[in-house]
């Protein structure tokens, strides 16, 4: 297996260091890459100083487009899969080789690392606890599947649904509980493993201000179009 | 019965939409405007003159859709034609926004891939 491992940052010279450290250490043999998307510090500098390939976005367009970005790198140069996490250091990087192990098993096509499945105890507030709630309801109601952290950034993809996903479609922005629904119903395999989070070491969220109400008005739109956009051809044989 | 339109109301009406059937064909004639993007506002500026015209067909309209007067009609139509570029620009936006987002992320990926060869 030729993983590649993706990191989407947004102005994240302060952090991305030790998260880039961290990868080095649970995958040495992995390419890193980070994707800036548009970054005005010096992200792209102190990424490349840590030894990882790094490609610039011209402007910010959302981690989204990040992501895909990396994806669509993926395809071309043949990695077997690729593992995303933030940027920030939310996501243990030395949990990297647990949703990897999933893919090479070939136990799924898709590994979601979970916060909620006795990882680390990672408490967060009551109003996105409440979100999350809801979300995991919703795509409960539209796959039949129960997942336990539908928001999670921390995920491994197969090159089937990397070249997927790198295709047309790939949400700008928030890219969580619409992407399990639709490689879900594209036929692909989903499975979730206890990772450990963290919570945010400073810098800005994305959820601050209004955003959580347009990210639930985003979710709850994409979320309930999903199943109405016909099956989209995914995995070959289902 | 409907009001006939006043000789005021007709006037205004063929002058305002003749006026803007003309200003969209010359911005397409200097080429301030693409065809593509010019059809949805000839074709309104076009409904409006031949609703003013042709009275009885306003006045069948009107019926239609159970205005009161026929000049309610041509507001009525207005507006409703108005939503419709202003739906057709979002559509076109959303379009512009991937095509743009596609070519960010081209030009970033072969960006990389021409610093790399070169260090």
């Amino acid at each position: 297996m030729k993983p590649l491992v993706l990191v989407p940052a947004f102005n994240e010279a302060a952090r991305i260091g030790r998260v880039l450290t961290g990868i080095r250490a649970a995958v040495p043999d992995a390419t890193v890459l980070v994707v800036d998307d548009g970054s005005s510090d010096d992200t792209a500098a102190v990424a490349r100083a840590a030894g990882a390939r790094v490609v610039r976005l011209a402007f910010n367009l959302g981690a989204g487009v990040a992501a895909q970005t990396g994806y669509k790198l993926a395809i071309r140069e043949g990695f077997d899969c690729v593992v995303h996490l933030d940027g920030d250091g939310q996501h243990e990087p030395a949990d990297i080789p647990v949703l990897l192990a999933l893919l090479e098993r070939g136990e799924a096509d898709v590994a979601i690392g979970s916060r909620f499945l006795g990882g680390t105890a990672y408490q967060p507030s009551v109003l996105r606890r409440a979100g999350m709630g809801l979300f995991r309801w919703l795509t409960w109601m539209l796959t039949g599947a129960r997942f336990t952290d539908v928001t999670s950034g921390f995920r491994a993809f197969s090159r089937e649904v990397v070249a997927f996903v790198a295709a047309e479609w790939y949400p700008t922005d928030y890219a969580d509980a619409d992407v399990i629904i639709t490689l879900r119903r594209a036929g692909f395999r989903l499975k979730e493993t206890p990772v450990r989070m963290y919570p945010r070491a400073g810098g800005r969220s994305m959820h601050a201000g209004l955003r959580p109400l347009y990210y639930v008005f985003k979710m709850l739109l994409s979320v309930s179009l999903a199943p109405l956009r016909g099956q989209p051809a995914g995995r070959k044989g289902n | 019965m409907a009001v006939a339109l006043t000789p005021h109301q007709t006037v205004f009406a063929l002058v305002t939409s003749l006026l803007t059937f003309l200003f969209i064909l010359e911005l397409v004639r200097r080429r301030r405007l693409r065809e593509e993007y010019s059809w949805l506002w000839l074709l309104t500026a076009g409904a409006m003159i031949l609703l003013v015209v042709w009275f009885r067909l306003l006045v069948v309209v009107t019926h239609l859709v159970g205005a009161v007067t026929p000049l309610n009609t041509l507001l009525l139509f207005a507006v409703l034609f108005l939503f419709a570029i202003a739906v057709h620009y979002s559509v076109i936006v959303s379009r512009l926004t991937t095509q743009v987002k596609n070519l960010a992320q081209e030009l970033a990926l072969v960006a990389a891939r021409l610093e790399e060869r070169q260090s």
